[in-house]
């Protein structure tokens, strides 16, 4: 059987695993960190107790799949919008470039916050 | 023979209900990734030091940082309600040779939701 | 109740009319009758030029579909007293080119179908002395759904990435791949797989859910092609790691 070989299947995971994690672990962050801390809901950890959690390298880990794979989803469905949602599918090039380049670009700097803490 | 075809209007998405949900749907995404760079800002804060963290602080109070927020959550909540929704349709989930019911499914998603949140939470306020 | 609703009916003569225009017929409002049977009125009585498709008058032909105040639907299935007072918009099926009146063009689903080979496919026939292929009821659940479609395309007429992308093989094609797919007897999905996870197949839909929503046969063709997709990908995901096996 002669598949084309094409990097959907691959893309279609990123974005369906980046989807389940992003609905898993992006609500209670986002609650926390952009929420509820600055409205003063909750009292804010001290930068030692954050800087021991975030230290530990099981979290940069965690932080690290989470990004990448949050990334991916992003990039994934804003490529489809931007081809359904308002038709520039004629500019599919610079729309991969931008979509997915972003989300390796976005990865690296991830990967080079996450190693120098 | 000469045939009629409707046109497609550029904002089509606006002629029902079920599309513009569609596509506020996928518009979180990009909401997703707004929270990605919001991460790291505060992981790179916490890294640098007790002072750049304070900053951050501040900076995360300004009404317009909260407004953002208010919005990207109300975004990522309708992610999580459409993720795990659609989830059993495009899982089939077999227990000794039953199909699990796609409500069953659900729960489920909701029941990780639950207990991560409140791992997280812990290990953050702890 | 009035005894008399208002359908406002798209007309369009090819050749004549550069675009449809709505012309208001006066029916009878009678608690039993479908739209096509207003339809029908207009057409013996009011008006013959009238051209529309349908057969069966019960919902298993799928010949009557039509857009109903913006929404695809099988005319035979929708009552005129559920659209009282009216008026009631009738337009052709949205996203088919439109060849006179409420009568669509559906060739290029005719063309898709059969790329999909939707029927048994087998590596190797058992004679006709052995038998049927015997299924359990359970084997028959896993697809059975997917069998119900009556190809009344409602859901290529509710689906915005066929209409922006006419390439699209689109929901129906798509979801009866999947019924042979899942079928015990069947053996053929390697052959199907080209096909459906072509760019042209699965992986132009974006889940957008409205072909399951108009469905008038309670079959899930969002849900077959999100299916498809991780069974394609995981596929895909094997062949990368063990690019040497043979499936």
């Amino acid at each position: 059987m002669n598949h084309r070989r094409s990097p959907e299947p691959f893309l279609w995971m990123l974005f369906s695993s980046g989807g389940m994690v992003a609905a898993l672990m992006v609500p209670i962050l986002l609650f926390l960190f952009g929420l509820a801390f600055p409205l003063g809901l909750l009292s804010a950890p001290s930068h030692a107790h954050l800087y021991a959690v975030v230290h530990n390298p099981l979290t940069r880990l965690v932080l690290f799949g989470l990004c990448v794979l949050a990334l991916f989803h992003w990039a994934h469905r804003f490529r489809y919008t931007l081809y359904d949602g308002l038709q520039l599918k004629r500019y599919a090039v610079p729309i991969v470039v931008l979509c997915y380049g972003g989300a390796v670009v976005g990865s690296v700097i991830a990967a080079g916050l996450l190693l120098t803490v | 023979m000469s045939v009629y075809q409707r046109p497609i209007h550029l904002f089509w998405w606006l002629e029902r209900r079920s599309y513009v949900v569609f596509v506020l749907r996928e518009l979180s995404s990009v909401f997703v990734a707004w929270f990605v760079v919001f991460l790291l800002l505060l992981v790179n804060a916490i890294s640098d030091g007790a002072a750049s963290y304070q900053r951050f602080l501040d900076w995360s109070g300004q009404w317009w940082m909260v407004a953002i927020n208010v919005v990207a959550m109300l975004f990522v909540l309708l992610h999580v309600v459409t993720w795990f929704g659609l989830a059993p349709r495009a899982m089939v989930i077999k227990v000794r040779g039953l199909r699990v019911p796609p409500r069953q499914i659900v729960a489920a998603h909701y029941l990780a939701w639950l207990v991560l949140s409140g791992a997280v939470a812990w290990l953050v306020l702890r | 109740m009035a005894d008399e609703i208002t359908l406002e009916v798209a007309r369009y003569r090819p050749g004549v009319d550069t675009e449809p225009v709505l012309q208001s017929y006066q029916v009878p409002l009678r608690e039993h009758w479908a739209i096509l049977d207003g339809l029908t009125y207009v057409k013996d009585q009011l008006d013959g030029t009238l051209s529309f498709r349908w057969s069966c008058r019960m919902g298993i032909c799928g010949s009557c579909g039509m857009t109903v105040n913006g929404e695809p639907q099988l005319t035979c299935a929708t009552f005129l007293t559920d659209y009282a007072p009216g008026p009631i918009r009738v337009e052709p099926l949205r996203n088919f080119p439109v060849l006179r009146d409420l009568v669509v063009d559906i060739d290029d689903f005719m063309t898709k179908l059969p790329k999909v080979t939707p029927w048994l496919v087998r590596d190797v026939h058992s004679p006709v002395e052995e038998g049927e292929y015997l299924q359990t009821p359970e084997e028959l659940d896993e697809y059975k759904q997917f069998s119900m479609c009556i190809n009344c395309m409602l859901c290529y007429s509710a689906c915005p990435v066929y209409s922006l992308e006419p390439d699209f093989l689109g929901p129906a094609a798509i979801a009866l791949a999947q019924r042979y797919n899942l079928d015990s007897r069947d053996e053929g999905a390697d052959e199907r797989r080209a096909v459906l996870s072509s760019p042209e197949g699965i992986w132009a839909c974006t889940f957008v859910g409205e072909c399951s929503a108009v469905c008038p046969k309670g079959v899930d063709p969002a849900g077959a092609i999100q299916r498809y997709k991780l069974t394609a990908a995981t596929q895909s995901i094997k062949d990368l790691l063990m690019p040497r096996s043979k499936r």
